[in-house]
């Protein structure tokens, strides 16, 4: 299990970055923290002919609450985030999921821009970014350009993003009064990919129905999944235990549909997607409540 | 002699931990010679396929290959492997030997045979190299079901057969027919225990020196049995087996698959070396270790109970399959194991059972901790759950009603063991342990008023208790040379190799106590054929047992040396002198105390004379041969609540209560016994090799095979039985596969309970909760009907 | 193919500069290239947590870190716990684990002791669910992980 050689560049800056992947095109990988990308190469299931370490760029490392929201450079390591208070207290969902990414050696690592581009539709950080309509700063030969969240996921192990794009950051925007969040997964052991996970932001009008609700779920589908008629159930409405459960079973009716593994079926996802979904808003229902005291 | 004094039973510190926690002990990966090259094998994709050429010339050219072969190049060092256990003598068997080989010559036949073998300068160039190696295979039908292979027009593994059996066996106790005829209950349920993996945390590996001014070969090899793997080596090779070393030094795990011998790299690389010249090291990946590293064992049983009305078991019939894998080297320890193994503690006047051996496209089966126990007593003891229910009679209670009792031991079970020796259970005391168990676990208050009182808030928390018996410690024999030095310490050297049981510490204390010295003076050495040449291995829980005896017999000499050669210049008796702290001197004398180490000096004179018939230093050799196993037992119980939502489970304690005769060292037999606990609980929620329909295994990854980790493993609330084995001077059963044995069985029965009002029954291990989920849904649509 | 990139890191306090072919791994640089063999190797897919190291002061592992990204950086592996000399004087946490029968075979040892060195600085005093998510990232197959919570608890003088 050692990886298939390859030629190895480290840029000092992003402009240098930029510059390798133009050079060598669809042959260049990325290299941001590697937790995913090193064990796939030493089964040698990934075999970049060049790999751009991005380590280095120090310019991508940084987490600042700015006027637009909470701004993230991609090559954050996973446990700076975990630890960020901007994070805790700007969007409180993604601290909630943090912990959930594989274990603390990993999050060292791990960077929030790699397993975003990454991609991993059982990964957490998708579900989250869709969860808080982030936008993703992306830089390629033709220039910067801005991606909605919704946009950039489009497959398995697939984004929006050029072979010679990069993305620079994620901004998650700044969250409307009265909204709670909730993040929930079940996986088969600490630190393993979701079996099915859920993020749910819900946002209560001042008479506390629900003025709006976000639910994402994640690992099952082809990426981060948004479980629009959920949503669109609880529109309007008095967030009851029946109105969640409603909405809870529509995600899991409607809005997905599943794959089957060795791990779980598509009928036992399903019920999870249901059991979590219903958990999550109770939960992002309650601090929403909390929220506008 | 019996083993008596301060180090029996005390929780010692182990020796050789400041070695393992500094990262000074070594392992096989870490032995680094001068010109060392490296090995990496090209591996079957197909479970089954005629190989019609292997082309390894683009390999050969790749720069930095020094050599690759096929099993053409091996010339007429290519045979097929030994049969390790031959068959025991049951009346009527039917066994095909069919041994593994060192390369695949014209057919593979599981995923991860081996076909080629490169070396190169380093692994990272011999796995490059594997890729330019060009293989012309057709894929032939395979076989992966147990009942499919038995079909009629099933694929064939070993054409030569015409069919899939590789064994069949009949052992019959009393008159089944006639039990069954008499009972007020016959229970019959089908049940199903699927494949694991070892998953050792150190892989396997190999390092092969042939040294030749000294004429010597040297292999650092992660073997549990370095001795008959010196031997076996020696033969094939021919040489003398005195030219041939075996070190198996640090081994990071051993559980069973690391006995099975030759595994080819084992005769692969030493050929190599000899050929080259050159040192050669090869160190299995986990991807390997997954096609490549024998495996556990998948049975499907067909069982019934017969019970009176009282709920006394009458007789039991079982009917199994047992899958083999692609090969049988290992004969049939586990499937009688769990033929022997069902029978667990109790009388049962009628038994009749029957299996197949059946070869598969998969890897190759062999013992894996446990090794086929859990599943007699996954059978046995759901059989008693069933019974119980339809009886009417508490779980506890129809247990206790079965046990052997004391006066019935030596208990003759009429059946013949994995050993080749009748069933004869020992020793054992088993009500007291079962009522210990309930207390411990508060089973009664559990039963009566907890578990309905924690139903009617909503929560689903169910128990399991659950009993076992394990045959351990069997022969043939192990060795042991103890030696004074003139420094005082003591050398103690063993054959049996060693994975983490603490053999370093439990040998010393026996030995310590013998010679009554500091336990930290005993400097112990295993699994270095140049140290200790006479022994078979680490298996079968023995090492205690067998080598420990062995280890206190030779120390018994050395004191009678000691005391013999104090007594001539003490001028007292030996009786009158006594050994202590290190010392001897007259009883009742405050003087003239003589140091173990000064007689060790003078039993070894540099001028003078030796008496005729007297042997220099003070050393002894001595062996032991227990004429059959010793019965280790125990009851396991545990509480879990489930969700029935989501089908997760949560063990929320777990109680055992367990015999294994005399304790060496608590801390050791506990850690022991926690482990093999994990390892249970790894096969009943977590572990499951997974095959699709073309021998494929899907989840050959650790972030797939799931292994419990420390979130997953409750701390488990033991407590002591002993019942001294009378076939040994120590005391001691084995212990080291028992805590895996019963949790399965124990799982099954405490998710059942907690589901109790689901109408849930098991009957598979293992039980993801997606399985779960599947009962749990299917047994409510058939309510619903 | 051929590329060799110089590098220059400082693993237990002391200074090693070697060229390195950029695809191996720090795992094998450090136990093949330096020697420092207490490190092991269980996957080389970052699941088992045998190979953990400290990498600026954080646990990481060491088969999914390129030896070339080490370049610059401070490493401390097994070897650099216990007091220099080779003796058989233990850092606490090794005489804790020791103590309390945290270790068997020994394999996967080294990896849950780099952990816990940097877990232990940051929850002087942990709870057992705290230890037993600090361990979860660390496979054993050996002793069922009680010895090991056992250990982190006497290591933390908190009472089991």
């Amino acid at each position: 299990m050692k990886p298939a050689p390859f030629a190895y560049h480290r840029p000092a800056t992003l402009d240098e970055a930029l510059a390798l992947l133009a050079e060598h095109g669809g042959e260049a990988k990325p290299l941001a923290g590697g937790q995913s990308l090193i064990p796939a190469m030493n089964f040698r299931l990934a075999r970049p002919a060049v790999l751009v370490d991005l380590n280095r760029v120090a310019e991508l490392g940084y987490v600042r609450a700015g006027r637009d929201g909470l701004q993230i450079g991609a090559m954050t390591r996973q446990r700076a985030v975990e630890r960020s208070d901007a994070v805790r207290s700007a969007a409180p969902l993604l601290a909630e999921a943090m912990p959930f990414i594989a274990h603390p050696q990993i999050r060292n690592r791990g960077t929030v821009g790699g397993s975003l581009a990454h991609a991993d539709p059982a990964a957490e950080l998708p579900a989250v970014m869709l969860a808080l309509e982030a936008r993703f700063r992306a830089r390629g030969p033709q220039g910067e350009r801005w991606i909605p969240a919704g946009e950039f996921f489009t497959g398995i192990l697939e984004t929006a993003l050029g072979p010679d794009e990069l993305l620079l950051e994620v901004v998650v925007p700044k969250s409307p009064a009265r909204t709670g969040y909730a993040f929930a997964e079940l996986a088969r052991r600490r630190g393993d990919y979701a079996l099915v996970g859920v993020a749910a932001r819900v946002t209560l009008d001042r008479r506390g129905r629900c003025q709006a609700a976000r639910i994402t779920l994640f690992s099952v589908g082809d990426g981060p999944v948004l479980a629009a008629a959920a949503a669109a159930m609880l529109d309007g409405q008095e967030p009851s235990p029946e109105a969640m459960r409603a909405a809870a079973d529509a995600a899991a009716q409607r809005d997905i549909d599943p794959p089957s593994d060795i791990h779980a079926s598509a009928a036992y996802r399903r019920r999870l997607a249901a059991v979590l979904t219903r958990r999550a808003l109770a939960r992002a229902v309650e601090r929403a409540a909390q929220a506008s005291q | 002699m019996t083993a008596t004094g301060r180090y029996m039973g005390a929780r010692v510190r182990r020796n050789e931990d400041a070695r393992l926690l500094t990262g000074r002990a070594l392992f096989v990966d870490d032995v680094h010679l001068d010109g060392m090259l490296h090995v990496a094998f090209l591996r079957s994709d197909y479970a089954h396929a005629l190989l019609r050429s292997v082309d390894v010339a683009a390999a050969r050219r790749r720069p930095g290959v020094v050599a690759a072969y096929t099993a053409a190049d091996l010339g007429d060092y290519w045979r097929p492997g030994p049969l390790l256990v031959p068959p025991p003598p049951i009346r009527g068997l039917v066994f095909h030997a069919r041994t593994q080989v060192p390369l695949a010559r014209d057919r593979v036949r599981h995923v991860g045979e081996p076909i080629a073998m490169v070396v190169a300068e380093s692994r990272y160039v011999a796995e490059d190299a594997l890729e330019d190696i060009v293989v012309d295979a057709e894929p032939l039908p395979v076989v992966v079901d147990l009942e499919a292979a038995l079909a009629p027009g099933a694929p064939l593994v070993h054409d030569d057969l015409g069919s899939n059996v590789a064994a069949h066996a009949v052992q019959r106790k009393g008159d089944y027919a006639r039990a069954r005829a008499a009972a007020h209950v016959v229970i019959a349920r089908r049940f199903r225990y699927d494949r694991g993996a070892a998953a050792a945390i150190e892989n396997r590996g190999i390092v092969a020196q042939w040294d030749p001014r000294a004429e010597e070969l040297t292999l650092w090899d992660t073997t549990q049995a370095p001795i008959p793997i010196r031997n076996g080596l020696a033969r094939l090779l021919g040489l003398l087996e005195s030219q041939v070393r075996v070190i198996a030094p640090f081994v990071g795990g051993g559980f069973g698959p690391k006995i099975m011998m030759f595994y080819p790299e084992e005769v692969l690389l030493p050929w190599a070396a000899l050929r080259l010249g050159r040192p050669l090291k090869w160190i299995e990946d986990r991807r390997e270790n997954f096609s490549a590293t024998t495996q556990e064992r998948g049975q499907i049983h067909d069982a019934e109970i017969a019970v009176a009305r009282d709920g006394r078991i009458l007789g039991v019939r079982d009917v199994f399959l047992h899958d083999t894998g692609a090969y049988d080297p290992y004969g049939l320890t586990v499937p009688i194991n769990s033929q022997c193994t069902l029978l667990g503690p109790y009388d049962v006047p009628n038994y009749a059972s029957e299996f197949t051996a059946v070869f598969t496209n998969k890897t190759i089966v062999t013992p894996v901790r446990g090794a086929g126990r859990q599943h007699g007593v996954f059978v046995i003891e759901r059989l008693l759950d069933f019974a119980a229910k339809q009886l009417g009679i508490d779980r506890a209670e129809i247990r206790r009603r079965n046990l052997l009792r004391p006066d019935q031991f030596p208990h003759n079970h009429e059946i013949i063991f994995q050993d080749s020796a009748p069933l004869v259970y020992d020793s054992g005391d088993y009500a007291p342990a079962l009522e210990r168990a309930r207390e411990l676990i508060g089973y009664d208050g559990f039963v009566q008023s907890e578990q309905a009182r924690l139903r009617a808030a909503g929560r689903h928390v169910g128990l399991g208790l659950v009993c076992y018996v394990e045959g351990t410690g069997i022969g043939p024999y192990e060795g042991a040379r103890v030696t004074v030095e003139p420094s005082g310490q003591v050398r103690v050297a063993t054959g049996v190799g060693t994975q983490g049981q603490g053999h370093f510490t439990a040998f010393a204390q026996i030995v310590a106590d013998v010679l009554d010295v500091e336990v930290d003076q005993v400097h112990v050495v295993t699994g270095d054929t140049r140290e200790f040449h006479w022994g078979t291995g680490t298996f079968a829980s023995r090492g205690a047992v067998v080598a420990g005896s062995a280890c206190h017999a030779a120390a018994v000499r050395v004191r009678e040396k000691v005391l013999e050669l104090a007594s001539g210049l003490l001028g007292a008796p030996p009786d009158r002198l006594e050994l202590a702290g290190g010392r001897v001197r007259v009883r009742g004398s405050s003087d003239s105390a003589i140091p173990l180490g000064e007689l060790a000096l003078r039993a070894n004179p540099l001028r003078g004379a030796v008496r005729p018939g007297t042997e220099p230093g003070l050393e002894a050799t001595a062996y032991f041969g227990p004429d059959r196993g010793s019965t280790a037992s125990g009851v396991h119980a545990m509480l879990v609540e489930v969700d029935p939502e989501t089908a997760q489970v949560e063990i929320q304690r777990y109680v055992v209560v367990h015999d294994c005769g005399r304790v060496i060292n608590p801390m050791i037999v506990e850690g022991q016994i926690q482990g093999g606990v994990a390892h249970g609980i790894g096969n009943a929620f977590y572990e499951q090799l997974v095959y699709d329909e073309a021998g494929q295994l899907l989840n050959a990854s650790l972030m797939d095979y799931l292994l419990p980790t420390a979130t997953d493993v409750p701390a488990v609330e033991m407590a002591h039985h002993e019942t001294p084995s009378p076939l040994n001077p120590v005391g001691v059963k084995g212990v080291g596969e028992a805590g895996a044995i019963p949790t399965g069985a124990a799982f099954a029965q405490a998710v059942e309970d907690a589901l109790s009002d689901h109408g849930v029954e098991i009957t598979e291990i293992p039980l993801s909760p997606n399985r779960l989920f599947e009962l749990i849904e299917a047994a409510r649509s058939a309510r619903a009907r | 193919m051929d590329q060799q990139v110089p590098i220059g890191v400082t693993v237990n306090g002391v200074r090693h500069e070697r060229a390195v072919e950029p695809r191996l791994l720090l795992s094998d640089f450090l136990r093949h290239e330096l020697g420092l063999t207490g490190t092991h190797v269980g996957c080389e897919h970052g699941v088992c947590g045998a190979c953990t190291v400290l990498l600026d002061g954080d646990a990481v592992r060491s088969c999914l870190i390129l030896a070339v990204q080490a370049d610059g950086h401070e490493l401390v592996t097994v070897e650099g716990l216990a007091p220099p000399g080779g003796g058989d004087e233990l850092h606490p946490l090794q005489a804790a684990f020791r103590e309390a029968h945290g270790l068997q075979c020994g394999f996967c040892t080294p990896g849950f002791l780099m952990t816990l060195v940097p877990f232990l600085r940051e929850h002087p005093h942990p709870s057992e669910p705290e230890i037993r998510e600090a361990l979860s990232g660390h496979l054993c197959r050996c002793t069922g992980y009680q010895g090991i919570v056992a250990a982190v608890r006497l290591a933390a003088g908190s009472a089991p």
